[in-house]
């Protein structure tokens, strides 16, 4: 009989071969989906993975991943920090909502006034936003003990609310002929994220590539690093160490939310340029996968998110190249996610062939 | 900077490449907000899609991505069709009207057409269904068929769309039985089966005994069925599967005639942008079936208002006609101008209540 | 403004049908969580519980056979979760998320041959001499039997976890899954059977959408109510019957809501939306303050280390 053993340290090898291994599985059993559905597997399979960087459009497809992988990357450094000491933030997605109504609320109430400040206004708007949706969940945990995972997703919901309610209400285009939907905030050079569009570069890739290397630091070499890892492993030797459980949670999901209202105050000033009705297009959950496919670790999380952005860029290609439908794209995207969590299990254990007696 | 160029290009020498390798294949492209699957919005277009390669055959090739969000994808989505030599992009949702223009721009030979909304291009049309045409026909018939003199109206979000069909249906209810009383319920979605289904009995729970929905979904069809004496009409397809009762007509968007059209205009190098907004007459707006439920009289009656809507001798909003707070609108004969229709945000005179604001 | 059009029984009564979907999965979740273990693929299941019942009622005829359909597609699609998080020891959000998404997707592929079909009718089965009680009749006996058997599942679920040894057992290992394991219990083998009847229950929750309360299948038709019913389990505080409450009054919300508007009552439509998760999140503080929470292993792996 095979049973699992725990390793005594994780294993350094299937800490890299694992993503591999997954991928590998998943073009196997994606490719079988594929033929299923008449396509030809081989072609389906290379549309999506290798079409995006090396064809001859390689070079407008590269930037893509950057303006699909920014929010991702820099929602799940932030949700990383949380999960890695136990704190489990699953209502990005509502922060990001919040942080693009804070930040695009201070370019729209002061339109058509042009300044330098006004960015940098937005910026520190977004990041409060975002801030202060995770600090209700936080609060409530601190005070009450109230399960946070559940509190931040009830709050996904509310936020979504509210931001139908203000592209159909207060801040809606007044010169849009009534349609739903805010000025947009792509086309105010004083308000706008983006650098160089043509680049996919906008701030939002900026502050994933900052939020990266900060956490890296944090995480190796900073105390307060030390005190998420141990928070999370071993909460009773953290209270020993000195570690304060209330501040630990604040601070996480605090950042957590303040990344992700970032990441959406960069989204609605940049790449997407409206508050709309369906502004959110569900990066706060995928980034969930992101970090958890990253495996906590922040330059996985850049892997990853890259990663999961390759997925949907080359599947888009695919559904207008092959006509591959939509569903079967979605469905490759969690076959994939199902390998990468399962073959993650030989990361922290192996399979060993147990003898009677030790069962 | 460069990158623009090099897209430009690339495009250039994409367009060379195609012209001179197949010269007579015409590449079409479609970017869908929805799954082709929805049985409403999307699926109609889809069906466009499907008669242009019936009408073009061998000549015309056709392309699509479904379930695009507003926004980034939907501009990459049109990049990629453009970069991969569609000459003809149609971006079916009012919520692509940004990403369209930004990405038009850099592709100058390629042409674009857009749904629904009011930023053109030279290289850039815009294309959208007076539906309100047909609303005037539903409105007349549910005027005439309602015993309870109380008609129910499923509307999505309070745009001008949805309100012009409001206004529409109920001034020719009102001429067809001046009795008669609207009752509005906003669902705040455009396609939530069960949340339709719900707006739909509680309506009928209230007393209407027809329903009008401007939302997709057949759940208000199935509703009605299940109460028994209830009428309603098939939305954005036929949905001829719950005729004759309750569905008792119908308005059809079909796309068909416009879609091949436009690809006929790009095939012949005659293509020009142009804001496209047609109704009954040049069939972009369908009337479904008039069922046997409805008395012949009142069929009678409602093809000949189509018939003079069609023809353009009668206009929907013609006066005298009043606003809801009594202010005069349109004099004695004087019809609504677009401009007006297009931004609609208030309602007729004789509706309850107000608009969500 | 017209109140008198709003008539309080044909009101309830479908207050109860608009709860029965959300009832379904909130039941088979409260299970699940009971066990220890948070499987956010709610969503997932259902809409994949939706289609599978669909295509089997409409290819067999019976609504019956469909609705067993759909629990076998839940359960079957929450067999891969058990699978990751009981035998691979997978994180459990990351793991529920990514069943949402391959559902969604799963669901779209076989449905793509089922669109405007008009699946067979489910027949409204009156319950004889109770229909006819004035009020009371109409509200509660003449319903689908899908409704009744909503609530019969409920009251089941409340005695099997108050009552029974098994109950007992599920619940010492959703509290403290090491205890539980050291007193010889298997606890993945537990677990796996409770994500298991909550698959099968999210399955005939979602059938319940296409084939009863729509009735027909459009890709995405779930809408969110998988979400609803998460927030539920919460609200009702792990406990059947305070589920079923809540699910009375998250789909009494939406029922009473839509009955103002058509009544004329000008009303916030947005923020009377909001108000199901602003409760649910005030319930939970309240509940938590007394110390009453959630399950003491929910959502952490278990392995057995010797």
């Amino acid at each position: 009989m095979i049973r699992l053993e725990k390793r005594p340290e994780p294993s350094r090898v299937w800490n890299y071969a694992a993503p591999v291994v997954a991928v590998i599985a998943t073009m196997i059993a994606g490719g079988l989906l594929f033929a299923f559905l008449g396509k030809d597997p081989v072609a389906s399979i290379k549309t999506i993975f290798w079409e995006p960087l090396f064809s001859e459009f390689a070079f407008y497809y590269r930037p893509q991943l950057l303006i699909k992988g920014a929010p991702l990357v820099l929602i799940a450094i932030g949700l990383s920090l949380g999960f890695r000491a136990g704190i489990w933030n699953i209502g990005a997605e509502g922060q990001y909502i919040m942080g693009a109504l804070s930040g695009a609320a201070v370019a729209l109430a002061l339109y058509p006034l042009e300044a330098w400040w006004i960015f940098p206004a937005m910026v520190i708007a977004g990041a409060l936003g975002g801030w202060a949706w995770a600090m209700i969940p936080g609060l409530l945990k601190a005070r009450f003990g109230a399960n946070e995972i559940l509190v931040s997703l009830m709050l996904v919901y509310v936020a979504e609310k509210l931001l139908a309610a203000m592209a159909l209400g207060l801040m809606k285009n007044p010169q849009g002929y009534g349609f739903p939907g805010s000025r947009n905030l792509s086309q105010m050079p004083w308000a706008t994220s983006w650098i160089n569009q043509n680049a996919g570069l906008h701030w939002g890739v900026l502050f994933a590539i900052a939020a990266v290397i900060a956490a890296y630091v944090l995480l190796s070499r900073h105390l307060l690093g030390f005190q998420i890892q141990l928070a999370g492993q071993a909460p009773r030797a953290a209270r020993f160490a000195g570690v304060n459980p209330t501040r630990l949670t604040l601070f996480c999901l605090g950042t957590s939310g303040a990344l992700a209202g970032l990441a959406g105050m960069f989204e609605v000033a940049g790449p997407s340029g409206i508050v709309s009705i369906d502004f959110n297009a569900g990066y706060g959950f995928t980034a969930i996968i992101v970090a958890f496919l990253g495996r906590l670790n922040p330059i996985g999380i850049l892997m990853a998110g890259l990663l999961m952005a390759l997925t949907y860029v080359g599947g888009d290609i695919a559904q207008s190249k092959l006509g591959l439908p939509k569903a079967a794209i979605q469905m490759f995207q969690g076959m994939l996610l199902f390998f990468l969590l399962a073959v993650d299990l030989f990361t922290n254990y192996r399979l060993k062939w147990a003898t009677k007696e030790a069962a | 900077m460069k990158l623009s160029k090099l897209l430009a290009t690339a495009a250039v020498a994409l367009g060379l490449a195609t012209t001179a390798m197949a010269q007579d294949k015409t590449k079409v492209g479609f970017v869908f907000v929805g799954p082709v699957g929805d049985g409403g919005w999307t699926y109609e277009h889809n069906q466009g899609r499907l008669a242009v390669e019936k009408e073009f055959g061998d000549k015309v090739e056709t392309v699509f991505v479904e379930s695009v969000p507003e926004g980034p994808d939907a501009e990459r989505v049109m990049t990629q069709m453009a970069l991969e030599g569609a000459d003809l992009i149609f971006t079916t949702s009012f919520g692509y009207m940004d990403p369209t223009i930004n990405v038009a721009q850099k592709f100058p030979n390629v042409k674009f057409e857009h749904a629904t909304g009011y930023k053109r291009a030279d290289n850039v049309s815009t294309y959208s269904a007076r539906f309100y045409e047909g609303r005037a026909i539903q409105g007349h018939i549910a005027g005439k068929m309602t015993k309870s003199n109380i008609i129910g109206y499923i509307g999505s979000y309070p745009i001008p769309e949805v309100i012009r069909g409001i206004n529409s249906a109920y001034i020719h209810a009102k001429k067809a039985n001046p009795n008669v009383q609207f009752k509005i319920v906003w669902a705040y979605t455009w396609f939530d089966p069960a949340k339709e289904a719900d707006a739909a009995k509680v309506l009928i729970e209230q007393g209407a005994d027809i329903v009008l929905q401007h939302t997709d979904s057949t759940a208000p069809q199935a509703a009605a069925q299940a109460a028994g004496n209830v009428y309603t009409f098939g939305q954005a397809s036929d949905m001829a599967s719950f005729g004759p009762k309750p569905r008792i007509s119908s308005i059809i968007d079909n796309w068909a005639p416009y879609y091949i059209a436009r690809t006929k205009a790009v095939m012949d190098g005659t293509w020009t942008s142009v804001d496209t907004w047609d109704g009954i007459g040049a069939g972009m707006v369908g009337i479904g079936e008039i069922s046997s439920e409805v008395p012949d009289d009142v069929k009678a009656e409602a093809l000949a208002l189509k018939d003079a809507i069609a023809s353009g001798s009668y206009h929907p909003f013609t006066g005298p006609l009043k606003k809801q707070d009594g202010s005069d609108w349109l004099k004695d004969g004087e019809t609504a101008d677009d401009g007006t229709l297009a931004g609609m945000n208030f309602y007729v005179e004789g509706i309850e209540g107000d608009i969500p604001q | 403004m017209d109140l008198s059009a709003i008539n309080p029984v044909l009101l309830l009564a479908s207050l109860l049908v608009a709860a029965t979907p959300l009832l379904l999965a909130a039941i088979g979740e409260t299970i699940v969580e009971r066990a220890g273990v948070l499987n956010l693929g709610v969503e997932g299941m259902m809409i994949t519980g939706a289609i599978c019942g669909f295509a089997i009622c409409v290819n067999t005829g019976s609504p019956v056979t469909g609705l067993v359909a759909a629990a076998i597609g839940g359960a079957a699609l929450s067999l891969v979760f058990a699978f990751l998080t009981q035998v691979a020891l997978a994180n459990q959000v990351a793991s529920g998320l990514a069943l949402t998404l391959f559902g969604l997707g799963l669901s779209a592929l076989l449905g793509q041959n089922y669109q405007g079909i008009k699946p067979p009718s489910f027949p409204r089965f009156d319950i004889p001499l109770l229909a006819d009680i004035p009020v009371l009749g109409p509200i509660l006996f003449r319903q689908d039997p899908v409704v009744y058997l909503a609530l019969a599942l409920t009251l089941a679920t409340w005695a099997f976890l108050k009552f029974t040894r098994a109950g007992l057992i599920l619940r010492a290992v959703g509290e403290n899954h090491d205890a539980a394991h050291a007193l010889g219990y298997k606890v993945i083998r537990i677990r796996t059977l409770a994500i298991l009847f909550g698959g099968a229950l999210a399955g005939m929750g979602g059938a319940y959408i296409s084939l009863i309360r729509v009735p027909q299948w459009t890709e995405g038709m779930t809408a969110g109510i998988g979400w609803i019913a998460l927030a539920l389990v919460v609200f009702g505080a792990w406990k059947p019957l305070r589920v079923a409450l809540g699910a009375f009054l998250f789909g009494g919300i939406e029922v009473v809501q839509l009955n103002l508007q058509a009544a004329g009552v000008a009303i916030p439509v947005e923020i009377l939306a909001m108000s199901p998760y602003l409760i649910t999140i005030l319930v939970l503080v309240i509940m938590s303050a007394d110390r009453s929470g959630a399950p003491a292993s929910l959502g952490r792996s278990f392995h057995a280390s010797h």
